[in-house]
């Protein structure tokens, strides 16, 4: 009946509070091989490792960069790749504070008898999995849930599926090191309004911290990435400081404090929109017993991607706009950001892609 | 799938905030009449509703007392019921600033397959009764759901079916403007330690914060009345700060901060201990982003009764008694009782075993 407390307790704890500091956020670089090709392929770059491992050292390597950044998500490839001059990724990231996470879920497929729900597998030999990734310096670990909006969806099916397998990964990481990062996705694709996103993020939810307590999950030592709670896609847009006074009445609904911190993901808003409203957050006025902070993939990435363009001659025009991102959403988690910083090319381009596959 | 946001949504969530104001608690004096009774044939009172009256008019008549009371729970007879002059109680309170409440459930019955265990009745026409109340002033409400530890118990069956009962009861209340108080109370009864205590009240406030999702509960507009997380009544004490730790943990790990308070049940404990732990608790450093407060029945009542022994000429000595325990809670609300307000019984344990309301 009790929650986790094994001979990773204290580490997952400390290790979880670690990634939630004030002033940092995570960076997720954890695009599956085929999701970074299309990435490469829309700046006319060949989807080969070792153009995966250049872009990947383009990142980690900025300058400066690091001391914003809690954590980095890895795919399983990149955990084991090395800078051009020899050194590991991993040891890169620990020398600079940074904590190694690992993406460990094996994508979605879809539920019987739905409209198109899905629910994520990668449950198989996850234990085993996990305990080599901490080996190779892994930490932290981030699997995906899906969830959509319409007319019955979310259905309870999908629900309670997903909130299980959220929660059975959760405790599985536990028990081999890695603070598992819960990621119930609702998508931003339709016509609903502010309200209805609300109402779903709450219901949603509620759902995942009854399966944790169910699966005895330590919740000081987890992280919660969350969407923010905003209007569909095709609805009509909100001011920032909405987009913050739903989004954590949804977590003081739901969210027991002993969880440390919310590392939000993007999912398809622009750079800047990304960090606008993260930073309307840390200045909202209310109960905020966790750290909010970032997971971006996309919000990171997309000026530094367009810049490099795969070109040597880039790197620096990348990494610059890569800094001005990571320094952006630094000042968000800490309510001071003043907008409009270094804005680069794309930084305000929505990344929305409809019905997003990783 | 929103959850409540009707006609009383804005009072509810300003009642609730209300009641846990730091500095104020609750008086729970929601005894039913064969309950009363008992309390009063210990002192030798006999059980007539006009000593039943002069006992609560001792209470809330209490000069300087209802500055530290937020709200103050009553049985349906009081709540009707008026001082010996002639003012109702509720005027009472409403002039102190006091939030009148009512005990709306009808007491457990066992569920058939378990060990003993119990649900909680009263949901049959819950939502007039309510409105009534409303009516007659009161603005929130207490049901009582009922868990005990053992080998096989709390059972899934009796978690789930009191966190159900409490989650309609909730929704009702709400719809009839009444804030509801949730308790989940886990028996202090056995031989069980702290640890055990505190994983059973981590699953049972887990059950309940869902069962309120589920039948979309305005979490802003409702108070929690739980129990403190303590070894069993056989077992060894622990110090308050123990007790501090293992409660306000329980509650990190399951209770949303949307709820604005928690009104602590005293279960048994004594008088003093009640509040000492309470005051740990307040002291406490940690996540803590809702009011810790009391909601006593026999903790804050005890020594006056004693004092009282049902003769007039002892009211002054027990509404001193009364005072005394009203502003020691008051201060271990703010982390600032020095302790010694002690009165005769004040230490004294206040455990029945498998207690009835």
């Amino acid at each position: 009946m009790s929650c986790y407390r094994g001979k990773y307790a204290d580490e997952l704890i400390a290790n979880a509070a670690y990634i939630g500091t004030p002033g940092k956020g995570i960076l997720a670089a954890d695009e599956s091989t085929g999701t970074i090709g299309k990435r490469l392929s829309s700046i006319n770059v060949e989807n080969v490792e070792s153009n995966r491992r250049a872009l990947r050292e383009l990142l980690f390597c900025t300058p400066g960069a690091l001391q914003y950044l809690s954590g980095v998500i890895l795919f399983e490839e990149t955990l084991y790749q090395k800078t051009a001059a020899g050194k590991l990724f991993v040891d890169v990231m620990k020398e600079a504070g940074v904590l190694p996470g690992i993406k460990v879920d094996k994508g979605t497929v879809e539920l019987a008898g739905t409209n198109g729900e899905t629910t994520t597998q990668g449950l198989d030999g996850l234990a085993q999995r996990c305990a080599q990734y901490y080996s190779a310096g892994a930490r932290f670990a981030k699997w995906r849930a899906v969830l959509k909006i319409g007319p019955n969806e979310p259905s309870q099916l999908a629900i309670n599926e997903n909130a299980n397998g959220l929660a059975r990964y959760a405790i599985i990481c536990q028990e081999n090191g890695l603070v598992p990062i819960v990621e119930p996705e609702i998508l931003v694709d339709g016509p609903h309004d502010i309200s209805k996103c609300a109402d779903v993020t709450e219901r949603v939810l509620a759902a995942c911290y009854k399966a944790l307590n169910d699966h005895h999950v330590l919740l000081e030592g987890t992280l919660l990435k969350p969407n923010m709670v905003t209007p569909g896609s095709d609805a009509k847009k909100v001011a920032p400081e909405v987009v913050a006074e739903y989004t954590v009445r949804a977590l003081q609904r739901t969210m027991p404090p002993a969880v440390p911190a919310v590392v939000f993901l993007s999912g398809g808003q622009s750079e800047e929109e990304a960090t606008v409203n993260l930073n309307a957050m840390n200045q909202y006025q209310g109960k905020k017993p966790w750290s909010l902070s970032f997971s971006f993939g996309r919000a990171l990435q997309q000026s530094t991607l367009k810049a490099w363009s795969g070109k040597e001659e880039n790197v620096k025009k990348a990494q610059d706009a890569f800094l001005a991102r990571c320094k952006a959403n630094s000042e968000a988690t800490l309510g001071k950001y003043e907008g409009g910083s270094g804005l680069s090319e794309g930084a305000s381009e929505s990344l929305h892609v409809k019905d997003y596959k990783y």
